[in-house]
C-alpha cells in the first residue's frame, strides 16, 4: 500500500488517545495541538488508494535455499517474538502471591481456563493449552496488524499492472520516496510498494495451516479418547443409513479445514482492506471507529477460531454415545 | 468497445453481485440470531452471559457465508 497511511493514522490514534487526558483540560489542549499539527503535516502528502493483492509480497530471499520470506511470515516471527519475549517476562520473577504482570496474565488464562472447562467438561483441562495458544497468537497477530507501519511502509517494487508514479520527499532529513496520487497512464511504468510487515492472517497460508493443525489434533483425539471406535463414524457396515452417512461425515472434516481458513482470512483480509479503502475515502477521523470495529473483529475471529477447535475436539472425544452403549 | 473494457465491466459487476446477492442470507441468518437471542433474553435475563456467547458463534457461522461471498468477490476484482 503506501507509506502515507501510517502517516494518515498517526494522528488519529494519537486523538483515541486523548480521550483519558481530556479529564485535565490541559492535557487535552496538548493532545489537539499535535493533532492539528500532525494532521497539518500529513495533508500535505499525497493520499493514494492503495495497491492490493491477495498473496503476500516476498520481501527478502534466504540465500542458501531460495525461499521466499513473505512479509506475513516476518509478521508472524514478531508475534512469536512478542509472546517468546512477554511469557519470559511474565514468569522471570514468579511469586506465589501474583502481582502486576503476572497477575493479570494469571487473571486471564484462568478466565480462558474457565471457558474452556465449562464447554468441554473434564477435558477441557486436557484441550486447553493447544486452544488458548491458538487463541492468544491470532490475538497478538490480528490486533498487532493494526498498528501504523503494518501495510503501509515498505520498499518500492514496479507494479504488474497500474501502479502509481513515485517522488522523493526529505523528510526529517531522510529522503523517503512517496507514491504520488494519480496513476500511471498505459506505456508508463507504474510503481508499487511491498510492505515490510502485513497481518499474518491476511496470507490464507497462516489461518490453513492453523486449520489444518486443528482439524488433524481432534482426529487424534478422538482416536485417544476412543481407540478404534472412533472411525465407526466414517465407515459403518451395521445398517445402510450408516454407509451414507458415513462418507458425508469425512467430507465434513475436510470442509472444516476450508471454513476454518477461509473465515479467518476473509475477515482479517476484509478488515485490512475496509482500514485501507476507508482512510482513502476520509483521511481523518472517520478511520477510528472502523479500528474499533477490526478489534473487536481481531478478538472474535481469535476467539472464534479457538471456540470452534475446542467445540470438535469434545465432540470428538465424546463419540455417537448411543452407538458406543448399544454394542 | 475494447475487448479489456468488457472484461473489466464483467469483473466489476460480478464482484458486485457476488457481495450483493451473498449478503442476502447471512443478513436474514443474523437477524433471525439477533432476535431470537434477543427474545432468550428478554424471557431469561439470568442467563444473559450464556446466550451472548452462544449468539456470538452462532452469528460468526452464519457471517462465515458472507465472508466467502466477499472473498469470491474481492479475487474477482483483484486477481
Amino acid at each position: 500500500m503506501d507509506e502515507l497511511m501510517s502517516d494518515v493514522m498517526e494522528p488519529v490514534m494519537g486523538e483515541e488517545g486523548c480521550l483519558p487526558g481530556c479529564m485535565t483540560g490541559k492535557g487535552c489542549l496538548i493532545y489537539v495541538v499535535i493533532v492539528v499539527i500532525v494532521g497539518f503535516l500529513a495533508s500535505k502528502l499525497p493520499v493514494v488508494m492503495p495497491e492490493i493483492s491477495i498473496p503476500a509480497e516476498p520481501v527478502f530471499t534466504l540465500p542458501a535455499l531460495g525461499f521466499a520470506v513473505t512479509n506475513t511470515l516476518l509478521a508472524t516471527w514478531l508475534t512469536m517474538l512478542l509472546l517468546i519475549v512477554g511469557s519470559i517476562l511474565v514468569t522471570r520473577n514468579m511469586g506465589m502471591v501474583p502481582g502486576g504482570l503476572q497477575n493479570l496474565v494469571e487473571w486471564g488464562l484462568g478466565v480462558l481456563l474457565k471457558l474452556a472447562e465449562s464447554v468441554a467438561g473434564e477435558r477441557g483441562r486436557k484441550f486447553f493449552p493447544l486452544v488458548a495458544t491458538i487463541f492468544i497468537f491470532l490475538l497478538v497477530s490480528n490486533w498487532t496488524g493494526l498498528l501504523p507501519g503494518f501495510a503501509s511502509v515498505g520498499t518500492i517494487h514496479e507494479a504488474h499492472r497500474g501502479g502509481h508514479q513515485v517522488a522523493q520527499v526529505s523528510l526529517l532529513g531522510v529522503n523517503v520516496n512517496l507514491l504520488q496520487a494519480h496513476e500511471v497512464g498505459e506505456h508508463e511504468t507504474g510503481w508499487t510498494v511491498f510492505s515490510f510487515l502485513r497481518s499474518a492472517a491476511t496470507d490464507l497460508n497462516t489461518p490453513l495451516a492453523l486449520a489444518i493443525i486443528s482439524v488433524v489434533v481432534t482426529q487424534v483425539m478422538g482416536v485417544q479418547a476412543q481407540g478404534l471406535r472412533y472411525f465407526n463414524k466414517f465407515i459403518s457396515f451395521k445398517d445402510v443409513l450408516g454407509l451414507i452417512v458415513g462418507p458425508l461425515e469425512a467430507v465434513s472434516e475436510l470442509a472444516k479445514i476450508i471454513s476454518f481458513s477461509f473465515r479467518l482470512f476473509g475477515n482479517i483480509f476484509a478488515g485490512e482492506v475496509l482500514l485501507a479503502v476507508i482512510a482513502f475515502l476520509v483521511p481523518y477521523l472517520v478511520s477510528v471507529p472502523f479500528m474499533g470495529l477490526e478489534l473487536f473483529v481481531g478478538l472474535m475471529q481469535a476467539f472464534v477460531f479457538a471456540m470452534l477447535t475446542l467445540v470438535f475436539m469434545s465432540m470428538a472425544t465424546m463419540g455417537h454415545g448411543s452407538e458406543g452403549e448399544e454394542h | 468497445m475494447a475487448a479489456g473494457d468488457l472484461i473489466e465491466f464483467g469483473k466489476l459487476l460480478g464482484a458486485g453481485l457476488a457481495m450483493g446477492l451473498g449478503a442476502i442470507g447471512p443478513g436474514i441468518g443474523i437477524g433471525l440470531l439477533g432476535a431470537g437471542a434477543m427474545q432468550a433474553i428478554g424471557r431469561n435475563p439470568e442467563a444473559t452471559g450464556q446466550i451472548q456467547i452462544n449468539m456470538m458463534l452462532g452469528i460468526v457461522f452464519a457471517e462465515a457465508v458472507a465472508i466467502y461471498a466477499l472473498v469470491a468477490a474481492l479475487i474477482i476484482k483483484f486477481v
